[in-house]
């Protein structure tokens, strides 16, 4: 630690701090622009200026390491000087079109200048105009509001690993653009849009919907994948208008996909807000008793064991549970969560989970990815892969990579196969690659639903087990065999044991009239054609999706903005969200939805409340329920085909975003034919 | 600033010459850090250019083909080709005149430099190439022979101690295809005083330049 | 005044040879590996007894600035990086050692290289010394060929390699860490500092950085001995340095002089005398546009050095003088620097891009006299607001020139704002661009 002085006030940093965090630990508030503390040090817009002692001229205190003894002083005329006339220079070319800038309100610059901004402007020269960039679908530029600060560009360089932005030029015409018109590529886009600390840069599909003040802020968590990115929801008159990261160093650090972020007008396209029942093959409205009276029809003398429930990638684990214990009762032993197939060892939840904990990553010192495609299957969590990568330096993290990455991961990789069988090369003695595993003190390997979700997956799973063990990424201080989801509910539905029982059945056996009732609870990513046409299907959902579309019976839910809900991310974290917005028409809560048909069909769930319901709520804890996982099917030798990234456009990977219009803009502007056509 | 103009060229490939400049290049500098190539290398493109379509200028293509050589993001190669001034980002005259207009260049006649320009090549502003396509007259910052101003650049080569008719002579002779020798148009041995250098004067006779 | 046989730069108008027989013949490359035998420490204590200062324009301490560099070896390499960038308008000196005088210079690297512990140089020329950088390019085959670059370089067990690096127009990459950022292949943005090169410089490595003149003159010191080189000139302000003198003079041109001579005799001498004598003499500006203007009260008898030019307010920047006389109009000779500053402004902070194109917009009024008094005021303000508070000296180097002409010609300035009221009508205050202006902006 190094002693310095802020304002005649004593303050211990660690030894490398710099001016700007002595002054922050000191309680002292630094106008800044440039600086952020996640991206590189700039030292451009020279806001953080303040006194030193003994040195010569105010510095930046945001890149002016402490040196012990050091004397800060924050708050002299020196430095309200400094700082006024730093605020005169951002303004004389800046537009100050507040009244119609979306960042109105929450404008760095705006903030700033009530401190030291002038009431009157010294400037009677022309001012500078500057042309807006296209950068495609999701960001919106009013490039004369720049002030250059060049966060963005290392956003892109740094974070998001796709250095596409730049300042060109130099002088007062700098200019930051693409140069050549193109849209950002980056699945994490969107948060330049928090990061630009003027109106510059702004959401294009948010563009003059709202002012903040306007919007009422509520916390909760993300399902677009199974990151579990801490988010906020900001609503207006029941209508979702925005969604922002929350910061959480420990998962999303404050980072959200551009998925999280823009596929909110999915929330309000093809909504169900209301049962529907079909009667002689057509939909027909109904009231909600009426649909639950249909349902109870139908499953008067179904036996249990031609009862059947899969749950979908986005459901909270309330919901989840109220299904498992009503299928239970029903004497169901036909359960999953598994969409698509997936095999996990659950034996023991450090097994499904990403064990090492997303922090992990920046302990790692080697990493091997099998079957993951990270940038695709979690933008933010590959933010941190690539923010390790670089901290490492050159050559600091190997990484290997067995499987297709599709797209620039953003960190550079060694290929070691395409599937199960590179997995068998790599064990081979003098694999260069295991040397580099074996020696790492903390090698992670990361295994994707790519190679999970195939016949020899149990093989690949244990392959992968005896890799674990053979490098030492299993020990006791360090749990590195981790497995990357990408279902927002898969780590909560398996804690709850959402698994077919002894006998039961797997997706795959649900299909070609394996049972005769199905109730499909969000669940719209396994092949609905499959099922079978006598059977009786039950849709339980915020979404007409594919689900949907085949269902007998539709129950509408509440969508992940719309209800308090427990989700549990990919390395099992539980976190909680509450309720933004209502759910649209007559849609209800998940859970209190299958409460209310328990009701009717004879098997009362034993709680009246969310509370009562959490009560038993166990997750965070594999919760056998007397059930197994089921291998049924699958193959115990190796395939020889190469694990699959998903085929799915990232922006299209469930039922909100392909009902939202940005997302599906984005789709086609990322489509790889628009790429080619681009060249 | 945008890329966005009908004259790129949606190919460039270096030719033999420029790869051999190029492995003399890459040579000088760690084989990790050949981003240091990037200005050489916009130098050889622009050459490149030069010699094969008589506008030496850096294209788009060009860019992107000297990114994915020294394994850097092309926007960060578009960033250093606009920001240094000798690299033209869009097709230019076969002569490039680049006037100082300096202090020291304007103290001793370079507004008769720059109205020579003009009226020789008919070039109403600078930044703008003659309609024959054969000059373009670009203003310049301090081009460092203020002993021998005022300078005009043209290419390569510095023609000092111009006045408006010299100056009209050369663009002349360049408009013959004459390429007159570079340095001093007056009478005057590079930068020592005119009429004969006051020290020095026991070293021996004046060799080449 | 310096004699002849005290000239470091004996070939500096290229009236001999300057390739490698005509330099081994004025004494280059001379034992050089006898020079290096000396070892490390005791040729970086000969620089620091020569009292050497910079000949860049800031006048560090050169032996100094080489006594930074780690000592002993390490795993990292080191560089020696020359600063050829010479871009600062009124300076033409370091061209004449790069054309003229280049074994001169490469010796001086080998030298400089082996004390620093640097086994590579790289010298940064501006792009536009295309010639100039061919003959260095030759003089650099001819001393490989000759075994004086390369393994075990001149026989001193050194290896050495020596590079040259082109710019390619940006006067900004004169500042030292700019040049670092584009000799890596990037923007010429200056750095913040510290970490500073002699820590962490060119990729990362320990790095000196040195002016062209500045490394040149160490093959020279290091044959003739510190006493020799700190006997010439006055005390802390040593030995010889090159000069030029541009603008309105009987003879511009470049020389090399002695520190400490008045700078009216060195107008004389190598100037041939100001264009219509001594008393048509307005201004000088002394040492490159940066630094600040002198009137010709001031000419009359200041010191052309280092200390005694800092005294009146101004500098010896390097040393390369602009002459002014009575036909110049001040103001728009200052206007024009302040175009050069916002023109090789590198973008990065906030004060310098913003604050260079404000300074010349209001100072291009001022040319005209369009403009009110209350203006100067706040255009010295505005210099005021830009130095000091930007990440490199460049903020300073504009604000500099403007202060220095306020100080001196507020009268005329005054008188011109005065004028233009009178000629186009009222005293009040004139909103409309002019005509002239209209045409600048249609320009850009």
């Amino acid at each position: 630690m190094v002693r310095v002085i802020v304002d005649g006030t004593p303050v211990d940093v660690p030894a490398g701090s710099s001016a700007l965090q002595a002054c922050e630990a000191a309680g002292k508030e630094i106008p800044r622009f440039c600086y952020h503390e996640r991206l590189s040090v700039a030292g451009n817009c020279r806001m953080c200026l303040v006194e030193v002692v003994r040195a010569p001229k105010p510095v930046a205190s945001c890149g002016f390491p402490v040196a012990e003894g050091m004397e800060i002083k924050t708050d002299t005329e020196v430095v309200r000087k400094a700082r006024r006339s730093v605020m005169e220079f951002l303004l004389i070319n800046h537009p100050l079109d507040c009244p119609i800038c979306d960042q109105g309100g929450e404008c760095d610059l705006q903030d700033q200048a009530y401190g030291y901004g002038s009431g009157v402007s010294r400037y009677d020269e022309p001012k500078r105009a500057v042309t807006d960039k296209n950068l495609g679908p999701l960001v919106k530029t009013v490039m004369t509001r720049c002030i250059q600060c060049t966060r963005c560009v290392r956003f892109c360089a740094e974070v998001a690993g796709t250095p596409e932005l730049g300042a060109v030029s130099r002088g007062e015409n700098m200019e930051i653009t693409t140069y050549v018109e193109k849209a950002l590529t980056s699945e994490l886009s969107g948060n330049l849009i928090d990061i630009c600390p003027v109106g510059a840069l702004t959401s294009k599909p948010g563009a003059f919907q709202q002012r903040p003040w306007e919007l009422k802020k509520t916390d909760a968590i993300d399902v677009m994948d199974a990151l579990g990115t801490n988010i906020q929801i900001q609503a207006r008159g029941g209508e979702v208008k925005r969604i922002v990261p929350r910061v959480n160093d420990e998962v999303n650090e404050e980072w959200l996909s551009d998925k999280g972020r823009f596929a909110i007008d999915g929330l309000l396209r093809r909504r169900l807000d209301r049962p529907w029942v079909k009667v002689h093959g057509k939909l027909q409205a109904v009231s909600w008793q009426d649909a639950f009276v249909a349902i109870a029809r139908r499953l008067e003398g179904v036996p249990g064991s031609r009862i059947g429930a899969i749950v979908g990638d986005l459901c909270d684990a309330e919901s989840m549970m109220a299904l498992r214990d009503l299928m239970i009762s029903m004497g169901s032993p036909n359960l999953d969560c598994r969409q698509d197939g997936a095999h996990y060892d659950v034996s023991d939840r450090a097994n499904y989970t990403f064990s090492s904990g997303i922090a992990g990553i920046d302990e790692a010192d080697a990493l091997l990815v099998i079957g993951a495609n990270p940038r695709h299957d979690a933008p933010v969590l590959n933010a941190r892969i690539r923010k390790r990568y670089l901290e490492a330096g050159r050559g600091g993290l190997p990484i290997g990579v067995i499987g297709d990455m599709g797209s620039d991961p953003t960190w550079a990789y060694e290929s070691l196969g395409a599937g199960a069988s590179a997995l068998a090369d790599l064990m081979a003695d003098g694999n260069p690659f295991l040397e580099k595993l074996k020696a790492a003190k903390r090698p992670m390997i990361i295994v994707g639903q790519g190679a999970l979700t195939r016949d020899d997956s149990p093989v690949v799973l244990k392959a992968c087990a005896l890799l674990a063990e053979t490098v030492g990424a299993v020990t006791d201080e360090w749990s590195g065999l981790n497995v990357l989801h990408t279902a927002a509910s898969r780590v909560a539905a398996l804690d709850l044991d959402f698994l077919p029982a002894e006998g039961g059945r797997s997706v795959r056996g649900m299909l070609s009239g394996g049972v005769d009732v199905l109730w499909l609870l969000g669940a719209d990513e396994f092949p609905v054609h499959g099922i079978g046409p006598d059977t009786f299907v039950i849709y339980q959902g915020h979404h007409g999706d594919a689900g949907a579309a085949r269902a007998d019976v539709i129950l509408p839910g509440a969508a992940y903005t719309e209800k308090q809900g427990t989700w549990v991310n990919t390395e099992g974290r539980v976190q909680r969200g509450f309720q933004a917005v209502f759910p649209p028409g007559e849609a209800r809560e998940d859970w209190r939805i299958l409460r209310a048909v328990s009701d009717v069909l004879g098997h009362t769930l034993p709680y009246d409340t969310i509370e009562a319901l959490r009560e038993q709520l166990q997750v965070g804890a594999r919760h056998v329920t007397a059930r197994r996982s089921t291998t049924e099917g699958l193959s115990d030798s190796v395939l020889s085909k190469p694990f699959a990234s998903s085929g799915a456009s990232y922006y299209l990977t469930n039922p909100i975003c392909r009902a939202s219009a940005t997302m599906q803009e984005c789709a086609s502007v990322h489509a790889p034919h628009a790429a080619v056509a681009a060249e | 600033m945008s890329a966005q103009t009908p004259e790129q060229p949606v190919h460039f490939a270096f030719d033999e010459a420029s790869e051999a400049e190029i492995a003399t290049i890459l040579a000088k500098y760690p084989p990790e850090r050949k981003a240091s190539g990037v200005i050489p290398l916009l130098y050889v493109a622009q050459r490149q250019m030069g010699r094969l379509t008589d506008s030496a200028w850096v294209p788009v293509a060009a860019m992107d083909a000297i990114a994915a050589r020294l394994e850097v993001a092309p926007i960060r190669v578009y960033e250093v080709a606009t920001f240094y001034l000798m690299f033209n980002t869009k097709p230019i005259g076969r002569y490039h005149l680049q006037a100082c207009t300096t202090t020291s260049c304007w103290l001793r006649g370079s507004d008769d430099v720059v109205a020579a320009c003009k009226k020789a090549t008919g070039i109403q502003h600078f930044g703008e190439t003659s309609e024959d396509g054969m000059f373009t007259l670009t203003e310049v910052e301090c081009l460092g022979a203020c002993a021998n101003a005022p300078i005009l650049q043209v290419d390569s080569d510095y023609y000092e101690d111009l006045d408006g008719p010299r100056t009209e002579q050369l663009i002349e002779a360049l408009r013959k295809g004459e390429r007159p020798a570079y340095g001093p148009t007056i009478d005057r041995f590079n930068s020592a005083p005119e009429g004969g250098r006051k020290v020095l004067l026991d070293a021996g006779e004046p060799g080449q330049g | 005044m310096l004699s002849d046989k005290d000239r470091i730069f004996t070939n500096l108008y290229g009236q001999n040879d300057w390739r490698l027989a005509g330099a081994r013949a004025r004494g280059d490359w001379n034992g050089t590996a006898e020079l290096i035998a000396r070892g490390r420490d005791a040729i970086v204590n000969e620089m620091k007894a020569s009292n050497l200062r910079g000949r860049g324009g800031a006048g560090f301490p050169t032996g100094l600035k080489w006594s930074f560099m780690p000592k002993g070896d390490g795993p990292v390499p080191r560089y020696l990086v020359i600063n050829g960038d010479e871009s600062e308008p009124g300076t033409c000196k370091d061209r004449e050692i790069l054309r003229h005088e280049p074994h001169k210079l490469i010796e001086s690297a080998l030298l400089a290289s082996f004390a620093m512990g640097a086994h590579a140089a790289y010298i940064y020329i501006r792009g536009e010394f295309f010639n100039e950088a061919r003959h260095l390019q030759i003089a650099i085959d001819e001393a490989y060929d000759a075994g004086l670059l390369g393994p075990n370089a001149a026989g001193s067990g050194w290896d050495f390699d020596f590079y040259i690096h082109r710019g390619a127009g940006a006067y900004i990459c004169g500042e030292e860490t700019a040049l670092l950022e584009s000799l890596e292949g990037k923007k010429g943005q200056p750095r913040m500092k510290p970490p500073f090169p002699a820590g962490a410089g060119l990729y990362g490595c320990p790095t000196t950085v040195n002016n062209v003149e500045s490394i040149s003159v160490a093959s020279t010191i290091l044959r003739r001995g510190a006493a020799w080189f700190a006997g010439l000139g006055r005390p802390n302000n040593c030995g010889s340095k090159l000069m030029a003198i541009s603008g309105h003079v009987n003879t511009p041109c470049v020389f090399e002089e002695e520190l400490g001579v008045p700078l009216r005799e060195i107008i004389e001498k190598h100037g041939g005398g100001v264009r219509g004598g001594w008393d048509n003499l307005l201004a000088v500006i002394p040492g490159g546009c940066s630094v600040p203007l002198l009137p010709k009260s001031v000419c009359e008898t200041v010191l052309m050095d280092f200390d005694s030019l800092r005294a009146e307010r101004s500098g010896l920047g390097t040393a390369c003088m602009i002459v002014m006389d009575k036909s110049t109009d001040i103001i728009k000779a200052i206007a024009r620097f302040s175009q050069f500053f916002k023109h090789e402004s590198c973008g990065q902070c906030t004060p310098c891009r913003e604050g260079t194109g404000w300074m010349m917009r209001v100072m291009n009024r001022m040319v005209e006299g369009r403009a009110e008094i209350e203006e100067i005021d706040m255009l010295e303000q505005v210099t005021r607001q830009v130095e000091g508070h930007t990440i490199c000296a460049l903020g300073d180097a504009a604000a500099w020139p403007i202060q220095g002409l306020i100080r001196h010609f507020r009268p005329l300035m005054e008188e011109r704002i005065h004028n233009y009221k009178r000629l186009h009508g009222g005293a009040g205050r004139i909103d409309a661009p002019s005509p002239a202006t209209l045409a600048t902006l249609a320009a850009e």
